[in-house]
């Protein structure tokens, strides 16, 4: 009985787990591809790697899509844990306030932040272009690494950075040696959370955009209607990033606690 | 102490103007008839009406509504027996599991529904599939079971996440003393695993819902130009049509209906769990 439900639940995860890749193995495979087709193979091919970084656009989007989403992490990251600290000091009233505007953009459809920002930027007159779309990826990302920083300040000792500023250290020292490394991990997961949203959005950064300003999902959407197997071989490029980071990851621990062993081997 | 609490200021003047400020001009455009300069404003509700006015829309609407309710009924009939299989998984194969759940999200969503197409579309590996099979000639792309797939596909993996948490988390001691108590395998389950696990599935249901309510993407690439919804209508108006106060009056409506739901939602759940501690 116990095995035989181990085996339909092995069945239904197997095929979970076809359903979520086969797409993205269809995208590798088929940016190989000889012909235009994206249903039938025709022999194995670079043309469309070749065609990709010759495709100026293209290559524009790609640049687009890394500034936009290193700039929105790096300051969304700093200004995030900032706000964090400040809130948990800030009075309980206050703090609510901000947390509760702060959840607009998180609980909100996406497309109301997009019009939101859309419409602020037209209303004062912005010109539409990169600097809309860094200052709003900046604006939805900042959120979110508040989220993942918050809980982390919560479970620290509230008197730590008061102990420390006795001890002598300015506030500032306070900040940076004792409270930051505290929540270092809640800082690095809120980076991470702010880059893959920056790298990944279309609805907001497809509203905000102007003057031909694109990046990789706007330029994805914008190919729905042509068939343009360029946008295959870029996206196998960052499938394959992004496997080789996460391999990097799963595999320096493991081999240095290899290295690790051997030395306390020979030392024994 | 003071010094700390001053970090916040730059971000509450920052989220007033980035985030609060928006919200508050696509309200005010939702009942506003404006020229091209704001000054000259009128107050009127006439957006509202002209939309629940028009068959049109509300078909629309209806059936934005009902794609969204048929994907989330979907993603917690399949998302929870992978989440549960997760869930009972060894600790070393269920952080596999959950990263090899997690991973295709990080790839572009877009980049990913736009795979389908070539998946779906005429001589694609689904339609030779489903030739095997004697169902030649059906056409897949470009209706809305199509949609209906896409948004399962994007939406499902939110899902399973929230879910297995919810399983992961729960007491596990209690699965020990239903089985001291005498119950069997269902009915622990249902008495005691289901009941835990249901803010988990909550919680899935307002992350599948209400981006499925407002997608727009999914229904252009997959439902061709024909398959509209109300993510669509809203692109419409401000992209290609420039009726922005229409626009932002569909975008009040539908954050109106969303809130309204998760609040129904949530309502449901909470009566749920009040009415299990009353029977315990």
């Amino acid at each position: 009985m116990k095995k035989k439900k181990r085996y339909f639940g092995v069945t239904i995860m197997i095929l979970a787990l076809v359903f979520f890749y086969l797409p993205i193995i269809t995208v590798v495979v088929f940016s190989f591809n000889g012909s235009k087709s994206l249903t039938v193979m025709k022999g194995f091919s670079l043309q469309w790697y070749e065609r990709l970084f010759r495709d100026s656009q293209m290559m524009d989007s790609v640049y687009t899509t890394v500034l936009v989403a290193v700039i929105a992490t790096v300051v969304s990251t700093i200004a995030g844990t900032l706000a964090a600290v400040g809130l948990s000091k800030s009075r309980r009233v206050v703090r609510d306030l901000v947390l509760q505007i702060n959840d607009f953009p998180i609980m909100n459809p996406e497309i109301v932040t997009a019009i939101g920002l859309m419409l602020f930027f037209i209303t004062l007159g912005v010109e539409r272009g990169l600097l809309t779309m860094i200052l709003a990826h900046i604006a939805f990302c900042i959120p979110y690494v508040i989220l993942s920083v918050m809980p982390k300040i919560r479970s620290l000792d509230p008197n730590l950075a008061d102990a420390a500023m006795d001890l002598g250290a300015t506030p500032w020292q306070a900040l940076t040696k004792v409270i930051v490394p505290e929540i270092t991990p809640g800082i690095l997961s809120g980076a991470l959370i702010a880059f893959t949203m920056s790298f990944d959005d279309f609805i907001i950064s497809y509203f905000v955009t102007g003057r031909g300003v694109k990046n990789l999902s706007i330029m994805a959407y914008t190919m729905s209607k042509r068939v343009n197997p360029t946008i295959n071989a870029i996206s196998s490029l960052i499938v394959g990033v992004i496997t080789l980071i996460l391999v990097l990851i799963n595999l320096v621990p493991f081999i240095s606690s290899k290295i690790k062993n051997k030395k306390n081997l020979t030392e024994v | 102490m003071k010094k700390f609490s001053q970090l916040a200021v730059p971000y509450i003047v920052w989220s007033v103007i980035m985030l609060l400020l928006p919200m508050v001009l696509v309200v005010f455009y939702a009942f506003t008839d404006s020229g091209n300069a704001i000054m000259t404003f009128t107050f009127t509700i006439r957006h509202f009406v002209r939309f629940f006015t028009d068959p049109d829309f509300l078909l629309v609407l209806w059936r934005s509504l009902k794609i969204a309710i048929k994907t989330t009924i979907a993603c917690v009939l399949l998302g929870y027996p992978v989440a549960y299989f997760i869930a009972n998984s060894s600790d070393r194969q269920r952080n596999m599991l959950v990263l090899a759940i997690t991973l295709p999200t990080w790839i572009n969503m877009l980049v990913r529904t736009y795979a389908w197409i070539g998946l779906l579309s005429k001589g694609g590996l689904f339609s030779t599939l489903l030739g095997f099979f004697g169902l030649k000639d059906v056409e897949i792309l470009y209706t809305e079971g199509a949609v209906l797939l896409g948004m399962v596909y994007n939406f499902l993996p939110f899902m399973i996440l929230q879910i297995n948490t919810s399983l992961c988390t729960m007491d596990h001691s209690l699965l020990a003393a239903a089985a001291d108590l005498g119950a069997d395998g269902v009915h622990t389950f249902l008495k005691v695993t289901l009941p835990l696990s249901l803010p988990g599935v909550i919680s899935g249901i307002s992350l599948v819902f209400l981006p499925a309510v407002s997608s727009f993407f999914i229904p252009k690439l997959l439902g061709g130009g024909q398959y509209f919804l109300i993510g669509n209508v809203i692109e419409n108006q401000f992209i290609t049509v420039g009726e922005w106060n229409f626009g932002s009056a569909i975008s009040v409506i539908m954050a109106m209906i969303m809130m309204y739901s998760m609040y129904l939602v949530r309502h449901i759940e909470a009566r749920n769990s009040g009415n299990a501690r009353k029977e315990s």
